[in-house]
């Protein structure tokens, strides 16, 4: 018995000492390619071992926040870059602009800058993006060409002029355009193409009644009046490939994911009859919007050059491209596509340029709660509930209720600084 | 020892259990529901603000929580009664003598008690799909035209309503069985000799006698049915329009997606008072009828 007690203790014992454990932790699928690029890894950097921990995406977010409660927080890890500003703000992360500066394998203006813009708060940079999530249109290149059309739109006008001819050559029974009602990504990225910024006075306020989003909401909500879009969420929709492919929609707003799952889904006829653009915008090709996850070191971990040393690692080109063959995530960085399958893919090729025109949404933790906001005035402005001056005074109504906090926040910050300011002027001789 | 203490030695884990696992918690989240806490108090406990009623005075002024809780109790109203008037006829028709095949039947309606909401979810999307649910199909075939059962915010709730009570109806039909099956037949054989009908055998005997039961049915339906959550959660995300949003959803939201941990508890609260409440009514009631 003693012996097996002995035994159990060195199953458990600590590695030798000169070998370093790094915790890492990974979502979904993109957890599961990463522990196939892990061993190159180790073979360079004998002196590290890596222990990947894989979060299933619906649990990522709460398992985070309890980890940085129990201060439980891995040395690396992965976050989608709308949640960096939260955990951010909970000083949780570890600021990375001295080490980018003094890598040799990665630079800054080798990354698009609207994605590497979602890691940057205040003038800090607190994370790498490993890949970049945008939306654009995947559009049907045969009933496009049916209607009278032979390249996909480059503005708001000619988007609703192709609608308008598609719709009245299919019908009552099919539609031009899906926007699915449950999603606030396709109506955040057409905002984000206005130049006026979502939120003002340093995101105290929403700003949803600025003229610009007002233009966009009416173009937005044109589109279900019309009946060019279906009133639908896309749980409703069922299949969106299949649909895509019976041409029940001819443009589709989504993101990158939906390559692979279109090649996968649609049949072999139809492969050549699809396409994707890069989103019209109000006067010529529009911005998108710049999502996707980064890689993050914790503040609180005790080896923050080898974790470091795991996100260059991961951000290396040829490593990039090979989690792009794993899982088809659009790579962050530039050098990342030039000269590979990446820049011949031609369904990719669209997703090249909207990238370089890829916008962050306002990098505050309230965010994320701000754009549902968004989606359910809109839901209701598309259902004729509200007009859209009614919607846009009443999401800037709950915007300044969800930003109340912060704006205490910033206010006290602000009354402290001057008071100890003041406090400084008496003191001095 | 006497025998009193030797009862409380008895009862004392049980109640260490409820003072650790729920006196405790419930304390805490009313204190909780007392301040602002959230992300931002997660980090600095400075950055929360005592707020005494606020949250509830907020949460009163707020139409999301107003639409939620009109959208339970009209899921509440409408479900719990059908619900039992379903288990009843159900329970009704297995006891029957005339009955065949009982085993088989018994445990095919108990079925989908023990499937999971989630898996149900998916064939109930696909049933009632607007352009290639069966429902529809069968509705077509008889003339009605095509309802968009999950995108009309007037037919939601209804489809939440069908979906929840055919769900659960099975757990009440087996607790009204035994019910029914402890009425002695005796009792029957002499209505029949007085010449009792069918109907008259139902309203004097047969519901009067399962009236314990259908009360203990109808307490535990309605605490259930006020914690609505995972129906519409699987089914619609709470919409279209917020139509199937429950106060238990809103909770969720506030609590676990937004983590604003404060108005989440006043949710959880005012919920629970709510739920205590209408319970306190229905045991009133069930002891007046059995009063008379």
């Amino acid at each position: 018995m003693i012996a097996a007690f002995l035994l159990m203790l060195s199953g458990c014992a600590p590695p030798p000492s000169d070998q370093i454990e790094l915790k890492f932790w990974a979502m979904g699928r993109e957890g599961e390619a990463v522990s196939l690029l892990l061993p190159e890894f180790e073979r360079r950097h004998p002196e590290i071992r890596v222990q990947l921990q894989q979060l299933p995406w619906t649990a990522a977010h709460s398992k985070l926040l309890t980890a940085y409660a129990s201060d439980a927080l891995p040395d690396v890890f992965q976050l989608g870059n709308t949640w960096l500003p939260e955990l951010a703000e909970l000083d949780a992360l570890a600021v990375l602009d001295g080490a980018l500066l003094n890598s040799h394998s990665v630079q800054r203006a080798d990354y698009f800058p609207g994605i590497l813009d979602t890691n940057v708060i205040d003038g800090t940079l607190y994370g790498l993006p490993w890949y970049v999530d945008t939306r654009l249109l995947f559009y049907r290149r045969d009933l496009l060409s049916q209607a009278g059309y032979n390249s996909p739109p480059e503005t708001w006008g000619e988007w609703m002029q192709m609608q308008a001819a598609i719709k009245a050559m299919v019908g009552n029974e099919r539609y031009a355009v899906l926007l699915p009602v449950n999603e606030f990504e396709p109506l955040l990225a057409l905002a984000l193409q206005q130049e006026m910024p979502l939120l003002r006075e340093h995101a105290r306020y929403g700003n949803f009644r600025s003229a610009e989003f007002r233009r966009t909401l009416s173009f937005y909500v044109e589109m279900f009046t019309r009946d060019f879009a279906p009133k639908m969420t896309n749980t409703q929709i069922s299949n969106v490939w299949t649909e895509f492919g019976r041409g029940y929609f001819s443009f589709y707003v989504s993101g990158p994911w939906n390559i692979a799952e279109f090649q996968k889904r649609l049949p072999l006829e139809l492969q050549s009859a699809w396409m994707t653009a890069p989103l019209p915008g109000p006067n010529g090709p529009g911005a998108s919007n710049a999502g996707g996850s980064s890689l993050v070191v914790s503040r609180k971990s005790v080896h923050p050059e080898a974790a470091w040393k795991l996100i260059e690692y991961l951000s290396e080109p040829t490593v990039q491209r090979e989690f792009h063959g794993l899982v088809g995530a659009m790579p962050p960085r530039r050098s990342s596509w030039a000269q590979s399958a990446l820049a011949d893919d031609v369904y990719a090729r669209a997703f090249r340029e909207q990238l370089e025109r890829a916008k962050p949404t306002p990098r505050i933790p309230e965010w994320e709660r701000i754009a549902t906001e968004m989606r359910l005035v809109a839901e209701r402005a598309v259902h004729g509930d509200f007009s859209i001056e009614q919607a846009v005074v009443e999401l800037d109504v709950r915007t300044d209720q969800i930003l109340e906090k912060r704006r205490w926040l910033l206010d006290r910050e602000a009354a402290e600084a001057t008071t100890a300011q003041l406090h400084n002027r008496t003191q001095r001789p | 020892m006497n025998a009193s203490r030797a009862g409380w030695l008895f009862v004392a884990p049980a109640l260490v259990v409820i003072a650790v696992f729920f006196l405790l918690p419930a304390m805490a989240s009313l204190l909780l529901s007392l301040t602002d806490f959230d992300l931002y108090a997660l980090s600095d406990s400075r950055r929360m603000r005592w707020v005494g009623l606020g949250n509830y005075i907020d949460l009163l002024q707020r139409p999301l929580f107003w639409q939620a809780l009109g959208n339970t109790l009209y899921f509440v109203v409408v479900g719990v009664p059908v619900s039992i008037a379903v288990s009843l006829t159900a329970a009704l028709l297995l006891n029957s003598t005339a009955a065949r095949f009982t085993p088989f039947f018994r445990t095919a309606l108990f079925a989908p008690v023990v499937t999971t909401v989630v898996a149900v979810a998916v064939i109930w999307r696909y049933l009632f799909h607007t352009r290639y649910g069966l429902i529809n199909v069968v509705l077509d075939t008889v003339g009605i035209a095509p309802i968009d059962w999950l995108g009309d915010p007037n037919w939601a709730m209804p489809t939440i309503i069908l979906f929840a009570v055919w769900k659960n109806f099975g757990y009440n039909m087996i607790i009204l069985l035994a019910g029914l099956q402890a009425i002695p037949v005796d009792l029957f054989e002499a209505a029949r000799i007085d010449g009792a009908s069918r109907w008259q055998q139902l309203r004097y005997i047969t519901l009067p006698s399962l009236l314990p039961t259908l009360m203990m049915v109808s307490i535990l339906t309605l605490s259930g049915y006020f914690q609505l959550f995972a129906e519409p959660y699987v089914m619609t995300e709470g919409g279209p329009l917020q139509s199937t949003m429950s106060v238990l959803y809103l909770m969720f939201e506030d609590g676990f997606k937004w983590w604003n941990l404060g108005a989440a508890s006043a949710v959880a609260f005012l919920l629970f008072l709510l739920m205590l409440s209408s319970t306190f009514a229905l045991v009133r009631l069930g002891r007046r009828s059995q009063a008379l």
